[in-house]
This record gives structure tokens, sequence and C-alpha cells, in this order.
């Protein structure tokens, strides 16, 4: 590009395939993850875990394991819980209702993983030796392991919760509907119940923590989403001032939800660091990561729709029960009423409701996992599949019919949500392009003549995303250009993947106007960053780029009244500024730049008008204009079901997508695919399942089964692109793939297996479970049903 | 129990130590060596992200100790690129095809990722999926790392190179 031509938008680096800044250091082994920092004379942290899902603690044996060589210290409840001042989250804000969270078990243990002691020594290995020496003696106790049977049982995982009732929201009551339901053509319902699965990122949880007490300042390293979370979180806890406690976390191995707070074990390393003169590190293991770093997605609900003659949607409601664990974090009462809120999707329901009560339960504690309402497109999604079997109507000529069309928008769903901006119908229609549905519904049809079973599948959802909430509303930005002229960026970060360095360093060279190799970011160390919400959300594109662009306006107008100056004192609306260069319209040949408008905004300051502010250095707050940012896709997959064995085989995966502008599409689509394998191995694979005394059956990836490259399809990606009402236009995109990719996938496997007369209501969809419902299909009278789904399909292909 | 001494080059320098017998191969790297790259994701010997070449075959550090590699010659994520930096041909590709998000599991990918082209320098997609079944990602969805090893596969049929360094400085030995 010559200097002479005004930079245009096909100059920009958003929208660009820019490749990672973060991939030269992360390729060679010279990331920095938590269990990369080692700080002088350091001591290794383990926990005793309760080994019972509920029981009385009645006597607690340290002598052996502090007897033994290179122990440092044992430390139980009553060294730690006393100590704790303040315990929220920032997320939740300090007025939030809570549940309880101690570091330590005190008197019960609530769930196998129950840390209740913390055995401080030389290294990992002896701090093992030593908790195998710890004597617990338990007392033990029923324990409340099914959560949908907890609301009527006796025994109460916490006493000051009656019922073990955590929480209960809904909109209007559900008898408001009866009429309609009572006077419907058409209803359908089934009960879905979801297993529990997580975010299992490939780093475990882990933290080090520096306390020097001469000063009372703290130092913690972690793996986090969100490293001022962990700060405000830690000041409170030990009741020290903010500005003493400084988080760092450079890379961070994945964290989709499950390192968006901290939880009981950092509580441990933050107090117990006060008391030990070292500092601590404590890396979870696999192990322990399965006991207790939380379950996700483990609900069930009725679902209900009613219909016209037509297979038009009368109401819907759901009727919602979720697992809160033991000790979720946070209360999950305010990110589950989502699952109501959303449960009408991107369809015309003129009406509708829904109830949500959430159960504690002497299991792990749920937390947070990308798209925490997913249960919303479970339910929606699989019970369409279902309406359309029922009425007779080919599921997508169902879908057709009602989903929302653009000219309908902005619109609100009966339960109060505000959609804007969103294409459902378009990326419908994309996807069932992209695979060619008619010629599909052919091919099922030669199969099952020959014995096989395919199937297909969609879901369509809507998904707010960047939400404005107290915490997330706002995101700020500094942008320094040092004096030679390259531009530091400084943004609070959390990135686990998410790649935001380079899109912070894409939106910053656009937004200033230089080159993207001028531009480097900081990012994730609170001493030096300004303050941020962290990651989580899918709120880090649109929110940091909001940060950006405000910022970075200001630096620009600054840039350009400097050059304006050093040109011979044009205005300043005539300085073109591109690729770090500035010049005057028309006269391309003076030229000044950014490294000599730099060198004299910080060392020839005397030479300056006192108008011109000195230095190149701004900080700004951008303010979210939005609630949230609606964003939609469509999952469409196909798939092949051998009905001997149950298992299942993926043939095509298809994800058409509206998150707006791409900020840099390797990123976007390296989003979709990960959060969609997700999906897919919850749908088929992973369980975090327990036994009916509440011992966890899977604590290895042996019996935890994530997906592999031998099992995940290709995955092909369409894109429509509607702009969003928040900076750049741009939507998040971090959690949707997982969203949609289950209901596409257990739809795609009802449908395979829809000669069978099979209901699926149980999941996950592993060979056992397929077989079983097989089965159970078989003694309901397969060949009534198989002749009945026949005539339907052959009524909808005539 | 005593401490054992162990010999071994690592990224072609050499190390001597006196380890606990019961020390596993990726701690003596990761803690005695400094060489934080080779990650530990489940430690029991499923998620491929502590692979490491041990006489230039992919091994689980997490599955052996370390006086089992005494005399041995290892090559972790580290010693992969040039000396000055430039990445090897299937480090390039994994950045070039967004073969990786958080960037774990990446050194075990890319380290097995590595011998299997030695061994297999022309695979098919079946066996790409194949090779890579015993290494798990979180984040990818495995699309871009199975892309990268396709470009990886035919970048060194082009050039007629050698997925790992030492194998070729071997082969000229
Ligand atoms: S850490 Fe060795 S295979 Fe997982
Ligand atoms: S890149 Fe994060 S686990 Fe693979």
């Amino acid at each position: 590009m010559s200097g002479s031509q005004q930079a245009t938008d096909t100059d920009r680096y958003a929208g660009r395939r820019v490749k990672r800044v973060e991939d030269a250091r992360l390729l060679t082994g010279r990331g920095t993850f938590v269990d990369d920092v080692v700080r002088p004379g350091m001591l290794h942290v383990n926990f005793v875990r309760s080994p019972i899902a509920r029981a009385r603690i009645t006597g607690i044996d340290i002598s052996e394991a502090l007897a033994l060589d290179g122990v440092y210290a044992v430390l139980t409840a009553a060294d730690i819980n006393p100590y704790v001042h303040e315990q929220w989250f920032s997320l939740e804000g300090r007025h939030a209702p809570d549940t309880p969270r101690p570091p330590l078990a005190e008197g019960e243990v609530r769930h196998v993983g129950d840390p209740v002691a913390m055995i401080i020594a030389q290294d990992r290995y002896v701090a093992e030796d030593a908790a195998e020496l710890v004597i617990v003696d338990y007392d033990p106790l029923p324990p409340v392991v099914d959560y949908a049977t907890a609301f009527d049982s006796s025994e109460l995982v916490h006493e000051a919760y009656p019922g073990n009732l955590v929480g209960q929201i809904g909109g209007r009551p559900m008898a408001d509907l009866a009429p309609t339901f009572d006077n419907a053509p058409h209803v359908v319902s089934e009960t879905y119940h979801q297993q529990a699965y997580c975010a299992m990122p490939m780093e475990t949880r882990g933290i080090v923590t520096e306390w020097s007490p001469s000063d009372g300042t703290m130092t913690i390293w972690t793996a986090t989403q969100s490293p001022h979370e962990v700060r405000g979180f830690c000041a409170r806890l030990l009741a020290i001032p903010e500005h003493s406690v400084r988080v760092v976390m450079r890379d961070t191995g994945g964290g989709f939800g499950q390192k968006v707070l901290p939880l009981r074990e950092d509580m441990c390393l933050m107090i117990a660091a006060t008391k030990v003169p070292a500092p601590l590190k404590w890396i979870e293991d696999r192990q322990e990561h399965l006991l207790a770093a939380g379950q996700a997605r483990h609900e069930h609900g009725e679902a209900r729709m009613a219909f016209d003659d037509d297979g038009r949607i009368l109401a819907a409601t759901i009727d919602h029960v979720q697992d809160a664990g033991a000790y979720p974090s946070p209360n999950p009462v305010g990110s589950g009423i989502a699952v109501g809120l959303i449960f009408p999707g991107p369809y015309r329901i003129p009406e509708g409701t829904f109830n949500s009560r959430f159960a504690f339960s002497n299991t792990s504690g749920r937390v947070a996992y990308r798209g925490p309402w997913q249960f919303e497109s479970v339910a929606r999604e699989c019970l369409l599949d279902v309406a359309a079997r029922q009425i007779g109507i080919d599921p997508v000529e169902l879908r057709r019919k009602n989903m929302l069309r653009r000219d309908e928008l902005p619109t609100a769903n009966c339960n109060g949500m505000p959609y804007s901006d969103i294409t459902p119908l378009e990326t419908f229609e994309q996807a069932l392009e992209i695979l060619d549905y008619d010629a599909f519904r052919r091919e099922q049809e030669q199969a099952r003549a020959a014995g096989r079973y395919i199937g297909v599948g969609t879901c369509t959802y809507v998904e707010p995303t960047a939400g404005a909430s107290a915490l997330y509303g706002t995101e700020g930005a500094t942008i320094r250009v040092e004096p030679s002229g390259k531009v530091n960026v400084y943004v609070a970060g959390g990135s686990c993947g998410n790649s935001l360095e380079t899109t912070v360093i894409q939106l910053t060279a656009d937004a200033l106007g230089v080159d993207i190799a001028d531009v480097s970011s900081i990012q994730g160390d609170t001493a030096v960053t300004p303050f941020g919400g962290g990651t989580g959300g899918s709120r880090s594109g649109p929110m940091t780029a909001g940060a950006v662009n405000q910022t970075a306006t200001e630096l620009r107008g600054r840039i350009l009244a400097l050059a304006a100056h050093l040109l011979g004192g044009v205005p300043v609306d005539e300085v073109e500024f591109t690729r770090g260069v500035a010049s005057v319209k028309g006269s391309p040949e003076k030229q000044v730049t950014l490294a000599e408008i730099a060198d004299t905004a910080y060392f020839k300051s005397g030479s300056l008008p006192a108008e011109l502010s000195v230095g190149l250095e701004v900080s700004g707050r951008f303010r979210a204009q939005h609630l949230m940012l609606w964003a939609n896709a469509t999952h469409v997959c196909t798939c092949e079901v051998d009905i001997v064995t149950g298992e299942v085989k993926l043939l095509r995966y298809i994800v058409s997508e509206d998150c707006g502008p791409m900020i840099n599409p390797n990123v976007v689509e390296g989003q979709i695919f990960g959060g969609t394998v997700q999906g897919i191995g919850g749908a088929l694979y992973e369980e975090l399942a327990y036994d009916d005394a509440g011992n966890p059956v899977t604590t290895t990836f042996m019996d935890y089964l994530l997906p592999t490259a031998a099992e995940v399809p290709t995955i092909e990606l369409g894109h429509v692109e509607t702009p969003s009402i928040g900076p750049g236009g741009y939507k998040g995109v971090g959690e949707g793939g997982a969203i949609g990719a289950p209901p596409a996938v257990i739809n795609a496997v009802a449908d395979a297996l829809a000669p069978f007369g099979v209901r699926i209501s149980r999941l996950p969809l592993t060979p056992a479970t397929i077989v079983n419902l097989l089965e159970e299909a078989a003694q309901r009278g397969a060949a009534g049903a198989a002749a009945a789904a026949g005539a339907a399909r052959t009524a909808v292909a005539g | 129990m005593t401490d054992v001494d162990i010999q071994v080059r690592v990224n072609g320098i050499a190390r001597r130590a006196s380890v606990p017998p019961r020390l596993i191969l990726a701690d003596f790297l990761r803690v005695n060596c400094g060489l934080t790259g080779t990650h530990l994701g489940c430690e029991h010997g499923v998620c491929g992200a502590c692979s490491v070449l041990l006489d230039g075959e992919a091994v689980r550090a997490c599955l052996i100790f370390a006086v089992q590699a005494d005399g041995a010659e290892i090559t972790t994520v580290e010693g992969l690129a040039e000396p000055d930096g430039e990445l090897s041909v299937v480090q390039a590709a994994f950045r070039d095809h967004h073969g990786l998000q958080c960037g774990f599991c990446t050194p075990g990918f890319v380290v097995s990722v590595t011998a299997f082209l030695e061994e297999n320098p022309k695979p098919t997609d079946d066996e790409i999926r194949d090779a890579l079944s015993g290494n798990l990602c979180r984040c990818t969805g495995y699309q871009g790392i199975i892309n990268a090893v396709r470009a990886a596969a035919e970048a060194l049929a082009e050039s007629g190179g050698s997925a790992s360094r030492d194998a070729t400085a071997k082969e000229t030995e």
C-alpha cells in the first residue's frame, strides 16, 4: 500500500485470519502456566479429602503425618476457616443471596472429595505420602445422592436449607396455561434427564500464593479466567486492601467457565499463605479435578408444548430441576433462571412459562460451564422432534412454520427476553442447504431399506452474549505509545485459549492506525492492567473491542494533534494517519512517523504549545449500551447408529452461526469447533457419575471419556453476519457451540432410531443406553411403531 | 529409598542427577531440568500432554520413572525448534492451521506428531485421526490439529525433510 492511499476497510486487521501472537511461545514449550511458576523456598500443598459422601467428622489425627520428614504443617478447618473475613464474588455482588462455602470441611463432609485437611510439605511427593497418614474418623450419615429426589428426602445436605432447596424461581403460574393446553389439538411433552458433565480443561486448577508479612502484600499466580475477581476475592477474604493483592496469570490451559471463580481450595491457599513463612503451591491432579472441581449440566425438566392443527406452537412450558451439588459456586439460581427464560428459543410462541428449582446433593458442587443454560436447547429442540413425529410432520417443516423471521424482529419472547439482530431462520436454511437435507432423506430411505439406520438432527438456538451485569457491564483498556513509537495495550485479560492477545492487537492496530507488528498486549496482571471482569459470558470480544476502540480513539486524537503541529501547524482534520505514518492530505511527500511523534511527545515537551498534551498514553473505560448481545446458530448433525452394538458414528456435522462480523475468523471458528466437540462429548460420552452411595465412579480419563480425534467428525461451517448493537457490531461466540451440539446429536440419534419407536429421555447416549432403548422399544411393540413411523415418513415425503 | 544416579541427554545437553527412584520423568524434566514445556494433564497415561521423545520414540513422561531413562537421549518440546527459534515443520503447521488455543495439550501433540510423521510420512486421514487419538485436547475440537498434521506431512514430503531435527542428525551421522 502506498503512503498516498487512504486506508480502507480492506486494510483493516479485523476480519482477517491474523496468525496468533500466543503461538510461538506455546508451541516451543515456553508458555507460563501456573505449574511453571517457581518461587524461592516454595512449599507444596496437598489436600486430604473425604472418601465418603456424607459423614460427621469425629476426629482428625495429624500426628503421624506431621512427623513425616519434609512435612511442614498439617492444617484443618480450625486453622483455616476462622480467618475467612468476607467471602463473596464480584460476579454476584456483596448482597446476592449465597450458598455455604467453607474452605475446609468443618464438622461434616458433604461429598466425596470434600477437602478436610491441608498438608504443607517440601514437595508434592511428600505431601501425598503425608495425606495417607492423616487419620480422619468419620461417622457416616445417609447421603442425599440423587438431586431429583432431594426435595423429598428427610436427610439434609445443609441444615439451613429445608427440603434441600437452594432456591426456586419461575414465571407466571403453570395453571394459567391450562386452558391453552386443554384445548390444543396436539400436546407434546417429555421429561429429559441430562447427566452431570463438566468443563474439564486440560490444565487442572492450580494456585501459588506468596504472602509478604512485612508489608502485608499477597502475590498470587493462578489458573483463572478473571485475575481481578481473584484479587478482589482475596482482599475481602483476608480483609486486606485490594491494592495489597496482585494476581498474575500468563497462560491458562482452558477455562470454559470452570475457572471463572476462586473455589474452596483457593481460599485455603490464600489463608494458609499468611500463616507459613514460605510461598505455597497447589496443583490439582486429574483425580481431584474429577472429585472436587465441580460439575455442571446435571438437571432434568418436563418440557411441554401445545400445537394447533397446522403445527403452530400455541404455548411452551418447562418445569426444571437442577443439581447444585453440595457447594455450588456461584449460587446456581442466578444463571439457572436462564434455562426457563430462553426455553422458547428462536420460535414464535405466544404463551409460555417456566419453573426452576435447585437442589443440594452430596456430590461435587455445581460450577459455571460454557452456556450454563444449555438445557433450554436440549429440552426444546428434542421436544420439537418428538412433536414432529407425533403430529406426523417433518421436523424441518415444523421448525420453518414456527421459527422467527427477520421481519418479526426485534421482539420479546413469551418470557420477556428481548431479541434483536438475530437470524435463526437464515442459519437454519443455510445449514440445511450445506447438508442437502432432501438428499439426506432420500439416502436415509435407501439405507433403512438396506437395514442401516442413519438420522439427522438439528438445533437452532439464540444466545445472550456479553451480558452487561454489574461486573461485566464495563471494560477498560490502557494504550501507551512508547517513546520509540511501539505500542503496548493493556487489558485485564483472562484468556484461556481465547486468543485475546491476538484479537486485542488487531483491534488496537486498526483503531490507532498503526502496523500490527508494532503492537503488543499485556494482560493478566492486576498490578499493571486496568480493572476488568475477565473472560466469561462470551464477553471478551465485544467488551474488549469497546474498551480498545474508546481508548484508541482518544489516543489517536492526541497523535493527530501532535502530527498536525509537526507537519507545520496544519489543521488537525487535514492530517492523515495510516500504518504509523502521518501526512497532510493531498501532499504525501511530507511525512512524520509515529516514532517521531512519540519522541516529541516524551522528550521535546519544551517545544510543544501548552495546549498539546505530552506523552502518549490513554486509559479508557467502555460502558455497555446494551443489556446483552444476541447471537444465534443452527447445528445440523447426521449419524449412523449400529443397532446391535448401540454405537453412534457421526457422519456430517454442520454449524451455521451468526456472531456478527468476525475479528479473526480463525479464532471464531476455533471457538465454534471446540464448543461443538464439548457438546458432542456431552451427548455421547462424558458423564461424571456416582453410585448409589455417592461414590464417584469416573475418577480418571479411563472412565470420564472425552472425545478424541478418532470420534470427532469434520465440522463444516457457514456464517451469517448480522451486526449487533454492541461495539463494532460484534457478538460473543465462546459458548454457543457447547449449547447447540447436544440437541443436534440427540435428535440425529432419535431420528435414526425412529423406525423402532425409541424415545430418548436420558443422557448421555452411550452404546449401553442405546441398546437398552432399543430393547425397551421392542418390548413396547416395535412393529406397530415402525409401521406408524414409516407411514408418517411416507406422508411427509409425498 | 536411596537416590539413584542417572545420566541422560536432554535436547542435546548432558545432564547428571541423583534422583529418587519414584521420581517420574515428567517431574525430572519439569523440576530438575526446568523444562516446563512438558505438561501433566492426567498423570495416568491417557491425555498425552506429557509426551516426550525417548531415543526418538514418543513416550508418556508421566508413566516412566526418571531412572528408567538413564542413558537415554530425550527430546522435549523445547528441543524441536531450530536453535535460532525457527519453528519445526510440525510446530509451524500447528501455528498456520490454528492447531492450538490454550496451548496446554500442544507440547504433547507436537511431540507425538513429530514421532508419528517420522514413522509414517504419508498418512491417510484415518491414520492421522488414529494416531492423534492418544492425545486429548479440550479447546480445538481437533479440527485445526488434523489439518496441521496433514499440512506438515505435505510440507515434509515436498521438502524431503524429516519431522525431527535429531532424526535428521542421526541419519547424517
Ligand atoms: S499426563 Fe501423561 S498422559 Fe496425561
Ligand atoms: S489447545 Fe487447549 S487443550 Fe488443546
